[in-house]
This record gives C-alpha cells, structure tokens and sequence, in this order.
C-alpha cells in the first residue's frame, strides 16, 4: 500500500503570522542530491517592506521589555528547540548531506547559542555601560539603547540553522527587532526555526523571516530609511559595497560580510553592534 | 419618482423634496418614500466593492493617485486634548504637507471642532479659501458632534457660532436614535434647520455635510435612506461617519452612498460630495475610493468640491509613497511629522 506524498508549501514568517509572498511566487528546494524537498514563497520586495513595517510596530514592546524579560523569552526559544531537535536535525540532513551526527552537533551548537545569548540580556549593560566621572556634582551615565530595525542577510553557506541563529541572536538581545533574508538554497531551518518562534514567547513581528532571493530583496532592505541597522553577514556574493552605499543614504548602521567557518561567531560584538550608546546627566542628591 | 429632470433642476431644495416625496415632510410621507426605494443586495454590493479594490494602479496612474489623495484630505483633529498649538500645527502641516518637497499639493480643509475655528483660521491667514477656489478650507464639527445628543437650539447654537467664526464647511451629525425609531421628519426638519444655520449675513452660506454614522445604522438599506434623506433636506454633502465609534468608513458603505449620488444626479442634475471618514489609514485603501468614485459616479466626482477623505494618520502614510515614488526607495516613520 503505497501513501502520496504531502509536499509542503512552506510561507513568510511576518508579523506573527504565516502569509504567502504577496507576489504569489514560489520556489523549489532540493535536497543536497537534487531532490525535490518543498515549495518555499519567493518573497518580494513588498514582502520586504511589510516586514519591516511589522518589525517596526515591533520594536516599542520588545525593547520596552525589561532585560531580565528578554533573556527569558530567548532562553524559551532554546527550550522549545530542543524540543524539536528531531525535526531540525532530518532537515538538516536532508538540506545539506552531513551525517545524522553533524546535524545533531549543528543543532546543539544552535541551542547553545540562544543560551549564550539570552544570558548576555540582563548583563551586556553592565559591561558596555559605563558611569563616567565628570568634574561636577551629576551622575553621567552610559547606556547601550538597541538601534531600532535590523535587516539581516543571513549565511548562505555554512550550517543552514546554526547560520541564522548566529546572526539573528545577537540582534535581538539589546531589544532590536529583525528582519532576516534566510538561506536562499537551504531555507526549511528558517521556516522551522519561524514555527518555533510563533509558538514561543517571542511578541510577533519581532523577527520576521523572508525566504527568497537575497540579490532581489538586499537592495530594498538596504535602502529602506525606516530599516535602521544592516547586517550583511551573508552578502559576500552579492555586491555589497553598493549596498552600503544605499544603506549611507539613510544613515543605516552597517556590518560587513564575514565568511569562513568562523562567520558570526558568538561575540558580544556582534551585540554592542546593534545598540547605540545614550549618555545621561543627572544630578547629584544635594542633601 | 415622477416628476421630469428639467422641472426638477428648477424647483428649490424644499419645493424639490415636496416634490419627489409628494406631499410635506411628514413622517408618514417620509416612511412611504424612503421605504419604497430599492433594497441593497449586500451580498452583490460587497462582492462589488472588493472586485474595485483589486484593480492595479502602477507608476504614472500611482503617483496622480498619490497627489489627489492629498489634495482630497479634510486634515481632521478631533481630541478632547486639542488646544490652539495643536491646530497651528495641524494647519502647518495643511499647507505644506511635505516640508522637504514644495511641489506637494496641499488638503483640501482643516477639520476641527467649533472653539478651535478661529485658530485655525488665524493660523492659515491668507491662505484661507474663505469662500473662494484657492486655498485651504476651515471644516468645523458641530451639532453636538459625536453623539448629537441636545436639543435642537443648542445644536443651531454651535452651528451658528462655528460659521460666524469663518468655518467654511460644517459637519453635522444626524440624529440617529430618531431615525432608527421611523422619526424621519423630525431629522428632515433637523437637518433643513442647520442648512439655514449655515447662512452668513453676507448671502453666502457654509457648505453642509451630513454625518449619517453608518456604524450606527445597521444594514446597507438604511445608509441608503439615510443618505436619500440627508440629500433632500439639503445636504451638500453626505459624510459615513465620525470616526468615534468602531465601525467607521468602509467601501460598501461609501459604494452604496456614490450610488446614491449617482442616481440624485440622474434625477435632479445637482451633485452631491461624498466623504469617508474614519478608518482609512493607508494610501493602498485610499486609492481603492478613488477607484470606487471613478468607477461609480464620474472621475469628474474627484475634486475638493465633490469628494473628501476625512482623515488624520492617512496623510502620512501617503506622504511616505509619495517619498517613495519620487526617492526610489521606502521612506519611514522618521520623514514625516508626528501629529
């Protein structure tokens, strides 16, 4: 008894919810050896702008949030992948031909990831902050505030999940909002990882994944005056320096392509990245 | 409905109503005339007015689109929280829309409530149309704007008192608990009071538009006799609503009241303004109206004069494709004011 098969048709991750492309397009991925995998939306350069429209009405909750509230919510995230790490290893293994042993180390190294990362929530002020002296009677602080919008092109090679939480991580931390350009060829682990995000704690529209072509959407991302950060970690074979160029034009903070096995390495660079750095004068008690 | 066009064309608006309704405007006359109109098809006007907002408007098209949305904006604040700074800003903002491009139109009237008149007419100085084509209007809420809830002098007081400030255009609200109870003389007679209250010593009178609060009127049938009753009394204008209850403009409403417009013009050759208010927040449902008027009535229904989109948060979002289109690239929250 021979059962037909249920391919999928995987869609955009936007605002808390799974539409399909605006532009009606789709895409095929393969596997590895070439066969047919899944139908994922091909998502456009309005796909692109609702994005960042829903990362935007984002942003204010989620950078609202208390630090201590934030490395909760991404410390769930970390929970519920290891819930389904059968799901994300048979993806990987399917996407990118490694052993069943390779995938279930690339998903413990993602899981450790988010775990190192939402540590960082809560702590990352005290080490970049600073309370400076000042030759007067005020407290003058400095504080890391997170940039607002960060549009993220993530690797297109290297592992498929563990490249897209290395970039998108470290964005979220400080209460950024993202909108990420996931693996062109190898997206399941985007979608999937979108699912989890869905059924976590995670306020909609605080990350939102785009599948498609990054050579299509980069340019419109990258010159969007509301998107207010660029990391063009995965954007080493397009051609970036025009897209930092665009991104100048509206005063957008850049981060260059990286490649290598190292890509996106924990840092907490890759944090003090995306935040800006406020100073405040206070006054001191005159009691 | 059977008196001729070229006779009616003649008649004055009472000698009109008296006419078509045949007989005075009682409620018993009222409830024969309004009643025994058409009934709407929901079904058919619904599937109508999302057949016309899927029509595609590119380049060159989107970007006339864009510069009438403008032009047609009635710029509105209505906040228990306004004071004169706020109007001055809002009249601003009225002129130049766009302070980094002057080749941007500007809206159409201001829309404020009564006290707030003389600011804003102050505020727009010589840039006021005050009666003619040029300019800027100053658009005021009166009668007891929301709710509508006071006695009739009050009403005509507010009115009065808005006009003599040098409101240009009023917005009345109908009384919409008379008119769901069958007591349709009484917001005829209503309605025919304000339109007088409109006149200025001068001759000239304020343009009337009709707030028939579509939100509070149930089904399609009823805006439809909402909208046929406010035309007779006189209004020059027939508005959806105030904005101040859930359920404000949406395009089988607005549909069926161009449909209106549409047959009034027929009937009579006078012509009628529409204007939805409330809830259209973004230039993609404002140019789907601008579908819906051109393909209902004329284009030539999309002037200042004859169509209005009451509106605040609309402007910007329209000023950010307008951006867009003249930049090439998605322009944000951080180019335009905010209000």
């Amino acid at each position: 008894m021979t059962r037909l098969a249920v391919p999928k048709t995987y869609k955009l991750y936007l605002g808390g919810t799974f539409p399909r492309s605006e532009s009606g397009r789709v895409y095929e991925i393969r596997s590895h050896d070439g066969e047919f995998l899944a139908n994922a939306a091909k998502a456009s350069r309005k796909d692109a702008r609702d994005a960042v429209v829903a990362a935007r009405s984002a942003l204010g909750g989620w950078a609202g949030a208390t630090a201590y509230n934030r490395g909760q919510v991404l410390y769930r995230i970390a929970e519920l992948l290891e819930g389904r790490r059968a799901q994300f290893m048979a993806e990987i293994v399917q996407a990118e031909g490694v052993t069943p042993a390779a995938a279930s180390a690339q998903v413990d190294e993602a899981i450790d990831r988010w775990v190192w990362y939402a540590g960082w929530a809560d702590k990352y002020l005290q080490v970049a902050g600073n309370a400076n002296p000042v030759s007067g009677p005020y407290f003058n602080l400095s504080v890391p505030d997170p940039t607002g919008v960060v549009a993220i092109i993530a690797p297109q090679t290297g592992g498929s999940l563990l490249g897209l939480v290395s970039a998108v991580a470290p964005a979220l931390v400080s209460g950024n909002t993202v909108v990420v350009i996931a693996n062109e060829t190898m997206p399941l682990s985007a979608i999937s990882l979108g699912e989890v995000l869905a059924t976590s704690d995670v306020p909609g529209g605080v990350v939102n994944v785009l599948t498609g072509s990054p050579a299509e959407m980069a340019p419109w991302l990258a010159s969007h005056a509301d998107v207010n950060a660029l990391d063009l970690v995965g954007a080493g074979d397009l051609d970036w320096v025009h897209l930092e160029i665009d991104a100048a034009e509206t005063l957008t903070r850049v981060l260059q392509p990286e490649n290598g096995p190292d890509a996106a390495s924990p840092s907490l660079a890759r944090i003090l990245a995306f935040t800006e750095t406020k100073t405040i004068w206070h006054t001191k008690g005159l009691i | 409905m059977t008196a001729s066009h070229s006779v009616l064309a003649q008649l004055n608006t009472g000698e009109r109503a008296v006419a078509l309704i045949g007989g005075d405007a009682t409620d018993a006359n009222l409830r024969r005339y309004l009643h025994g109109i058409p009934g709407i098809d929901a079904v058919g006007l619904e599937q109508r007015a999302a057949a016309l907002g899927t029509r595609s408007i590119k380049t060159s098209s989107k970007k006339w689109a864009i510069d009438k949305i403008i032009s047609l904006i009635d710029l509105t604040t209505l906040e228990g929280a306004d004071t004169p700074g706020k109007v001055r800003s809002l009249v601003g903002k009225a002129l130049t829309p766009d302070p980094g491009d002057p080749s941007c139109p500007r809206v159409a009237a201001v829309c404020v409530y009564g006290d707030m008149v003389p600011h804003a007419v102050a505020a727009l100085g010589s840039a006021h149309s005050a009666g003619t084509d040029a300019g800027v209007n100053v658009a005021a809420v009166a009668t007891a704007f929301p709710s509508g809830r006071a006695s009739l002098a009050v009403k005509l007081a507010d009115v009065r008192d808005a006009v003599e400030a040098g409101a240009d255009e009023i917005d009345m609200v109908i009384d919409r608990g008379a008119f769901l109870s069958g007591r349709f003389a009484q917001v005829y007679d209503e309605i025919v009071a304000v339109k007088h209250s409109c006149r200025r010593a001068d001759g000239s009178a304020a343009h009337l538009k009709v707030i028939l609060e579509t939100g509070e009127l149930s089904t399609y049938d009823n805006v439809r006799r909402a909208s046929w009753l406010a035309i007779l009394a006189g209004a020059d204008f027939i508005k959806t609503s105030t904005g101040k209850v859930p359920v404000a403009a949406t395009l089988p409403v607005t549909l069926s009241m161009l449909e209106v417009v549409r047959d009034w013009h027929r009937l009579t050759g006078a012509k009628i303004g529409v204007k939805p208010a409330g809830g259209i927040r973004t230039s993609k449902d404002a140019t789907k109206y601008l579908v819906t008027v051109a393909e209902t009535v004329v284009e030539e229904w999309l002037t200042p004069g004859l169509f209005r989109f009451g509106a605040s948060s609309l402007l910007n979002d329209v000023l950010m494709q307008r951006q867009k289109v003249t930049s090439g690239h998605y322009s944000g929250p951080d180019y335009v004011t905010m209000d």
